[in-house]
């Protein structure tokens, strides 16, 4: 099996299985005034502590969520809550056209029960927002801006965008500024403050960690109404009992990807440009997506994206996966009616090339056996799946 | 050999899958998407295409241990299935949607796909049975699907494979209930699966309008109005709202539908008797047999079976009838049998 999807989810790492398995069947909520519930409180807060020096924040402004999606959802619906109520003018969010759909949807979910409005910040080819095209979209009506989201690095085509200075102009503004770095954790150096974001998702199960557990950073300045109501737990921004097992494995998940990622990044790099060579002399006319290998700080180390000209993803997603061979397409898929990618729409290409595209992303157990057997299966797959693509048409 | 089985989300479907794994056969289970826009659960016993379906086939694939994908085929069945079925109404002919998806998408678009991508097979949950490569009905009476593969060519049945035709519905649930399929017990769907809440009038009238006209006796006298020519179908007696009685107040049937007069003809149920059909565009299930064929038609889904014989005249199909059938509607399909046997197919274009 060649497993070409750790941007889906990357196996947990060792470490991480170890430490959550120990508390698994211990007992204790966190907050309870007991011993038992010390013990567990101090695992938690020993977890905060860890997580915030592996991102650089403190250990205050970090959120214990559920995930990607619950985070994004507390930062864009609880962000722009906050600035409207202190100010009922600010309405407008400020997206990137490629984010997430976590983001997506709870921007226009926003749009159609709240008072809210979308601005979509343009991309280039490469799947890059500049700082020009945010000025220049706050510089429409700054008053009236409720927040700005882009996020670290994109799921689909690997983007890495230039957050450290979208976050300027937007503080230029006095605008809060949120990213989704799901996928930038662990690929890339990752450091909350120095980044000047008001607030981040991260998630572990992208990192090696659980599934299930993430984080949220938030200033501590950063006004934001919660999403979900209960005991307060979470800085009275986020309620629920805590899951202490799933909390200290995304702790050491964290501190050790943090640690290794600049030598996992080089080898996995290594690996991803020989991918991208190999199915580029093997496939001459498949099409590049996103931002060029030779620019390394540019894209995700682990991230391929091609388009297959003639092709339907699914059909190649199938022969491949029949090889042992596991990627995703290159769109969002609902029942399985396939819908081209917005993200690849936003970069200007057409549905033909958004329809037929792939994704293959490599992690921390991909080897070059994996990208061995991607070379090799590539030509028939291709092959095949362009005489299939018309059937359906 | 590498078959592929369309899984609806249904009993039959899966346990046809389940046959072909137990063969030895190398399965992949396929969910056909038919709709754009998906509902999220089924209504009542109806439709086939919801996210639940769905669902439900990927259990059944899993159960089985067969890789699984869904494969968006709506946009060509929007245009080869739903928006003909419009467009017959629309032109006063009742057509035969699951005819059409047979022909134009499972054993088509479908199995095109498949064979492109390397399978040898298409595998559905039909009742019907493949004898020496000639298509037979299912030994389940109450359940045979041949009619609906009537339309189906030599070179398209070759590549099908239909594993439930020499058994019935309740074995095939106790069946599915062995091997632990949790749609064992799923009630089974009927009706047109695109029309969800299955008022295919009301359907229909959302879609073309409201077109009023006359219903008229064969006399040409007016005996009551109408809001859609579409909403009709020969040999049809309910729902006609007819404002005056017919003489001796024997109840009254449809006779023709005009669509272009907006008139429809209602007269006595003998009127609706027929001795010879055309029909148009004949298929042959097999070599084409020694004409004229005497042998039996069959001319609705689960219709009785009328003895006949036919010719081909100008390409048409001429059917000739020793009894004489009632109520038949140009657009539906006359299926030529001989015994257990499917001969061919054609579509109805006009009665006698």
């Amino acid at each position: 099996m060649a497993y070409l999807d750790h941007a889906a989810t990357t196996p947990m790492l060792p470490e991480a299985a170890e430490a959550m398995a120990a508390l698994l069947t211990q007992p204790g909520n966190a907050s309870s005034l007991h011993a038992a519930g010390r013990r567990a409180r101090r695992v938690v807060e020993e977890s905060r502590e860890t997580i915030a020096a592996a991102l650089g924040a403190r250990p205050s402004e970090v959120i214990f969520t559920s995930g990607g999606t619950e985070s994004d959802n507390l930062a864009i619906k609880g962000l722009f809550w906050a600035r409207h109520r202190s100010d009922p003018r600010r309405r407008r969010l400020l997206l990137s056209a490629v984010e997430h759909h976590a983001v997506l949807d709870s921007a226009l979910w926003l749009t159609e029960h709240d008072a809210a409005t979308i601005t979509w910040l343009p991309v280039d080819e490469g799947g890059r927002l500049t700082p020009e095209a945010l000025r220049a979209a706050i510089d429409e009506n700054p008053d009236d801006v409720a927040m700005v989201s882009v996020m670290w690095a994109n799921n689909e085509v690997g983007t890495v965008q230039p957050i450290e200075a979208l976050a300027r102009v937007a503080h230029d503004y006095g605008v809060p500024i949120h990213t989704d770095a799901v996928q930038a954790v662990g690929q890339l150096p990752v450091d909350f403050a120095a980044s000047g974001v008001d607030a981040m998702t991260a998630t572990g199960h992208k990192f090696g960690g659980p599934l299930g557990a993430g984080v949220l950073l938030l200033g501590r300045d950063v006004g934001c109404t919660p999403v979900l109501h209960g005991g307060g737990q979470e800085r009275d921004v986020r309620s629920g009992t805590l899951d202490v097992a799933a909390i200290a494995g995304l702790a050491v998940a964290a501190e050790v990807a943090v640690k290794e990622q600049p030598a996992r990044a080089d080898r996995v790099r290594a690996l991803r440009d020989d991918l991208v060579a190999g199915v580029q002399v093997s496939v001459p006319d498949a099409l590049f997506n996103g931002v060029p290998v030779a620019d390394a700080a540019g894209r995700l180390p682990g991230n391929a994206h091609f388009s297959f000209p003639g092709c339907e993803g699914d059909a190649l997603l199938m022969l491949l996966d029949a090889r042992g061979i596991e990627c995703s397409t290159g769109s969002a898929c609902s029942a399985g009616v396939a819908r081209p990618s917005h993200v690849l729409l936003a970069m200007g290409h057409d549905e033909e090339r958004a329809r037929g595209s792939l994704r293959f992303s490599l992690g921390h157990t991909s080897t070059a056996t994996d990208v061995d057997a991607l070379i090799s299966a590539i030509v028939p797959t291709v092959e095949r799946a362009r005489s299939a693509a018309t059937a359906l048409r | 050999m590498k078959v592929l089985a369309a899984m609806s989300g249904g009993v039959d479907s899966a346990v046809a899958a389940a046959r072909a794994v137990a063969a030895g056969h190398d399965v992949t289970g396929v969910h056909l998407a038919l709709s754009p826009s998906p509902a999220s659960f089924r209504e009542g016993a109806r439709g086939c295409c919801s996210l639940e379906d769905s669902r439900d086939a990927r259990r059944a694939a899993d159960v089985l241990g067969i890789p699984f994908y869904v494969w968006d085929v709506a946009e060509r069945f929007g245009r080869d299935v739903v928006d003909d079925f419009v467009a017959e109404y629309a032109a006063g002919r009742t057509p035969n949607p699951c005819v059409r998806c047979n022909e134009r998408i499972k054993f088509s678009a479908v199995l095109d796909r498949a064979v492109a991508l390397g399978f040898d097979t298409v595998c559905t949950g039909h009742y019907a049975r493949l004898v020496d490569g000639r298509l037979h009905r299912a030994i389940d009476p109450g359940k045979d699907q041949s009619y609906v593969l009537g339309v189906l060519r030599p070179d398209q049945l070759e590549r099908a494979m239909f594993p439930l035709g020499d058994s019935r519905k309740d074995d095939v649930r106790a069946e599915a209930a062995g091997l632990g399929l949790g749609v064992a017990a799923k009630p089974d769907s009927h009706d047109i699966c695109f029309i969800p809440h299955g008022d295919t009038r009301d359907w229909l009238r959302e879609r073309l309008g409201e077109q009023p006209g006359d219903i008229v006796d064969t006399s040409g006298a007016v005996v009551g109005a109408h809001d859609g020519a579409y909403a009709f179908t020969v040999g049809q007696r309910r729902g006609l709202g007819l404002s005056v009685p017919a003489p001796g107040g024997a109840p009254r049937y449809v006779l023709g539908i005009s669509p272009v007069s907006r008139t429809i003809t209602v007269g006595a149920l003998d009127e609706l008797d027929v001795s010879e059909l055309v029909a148009t565009n004949p298929v042959w299930c097999g070599p084409m047999p020694a004409l004229p064929f005497t042998g039996s038609a069959q001319l609705r889904a689960h219709g009785e079976v009328h003895a006949c014989t036919a010719d081909v005249v100008d390409g048409d199909l001429m059917v000739t009838f020793a009894d004489q059938p009632r109520g038949i509607a140009p657009g539906q399909t006359v299926v030529l049998y001989d015994d257990d046997m499917v001969v061919g197919s054609a579509t109805i274009s006009s009665t006698r």
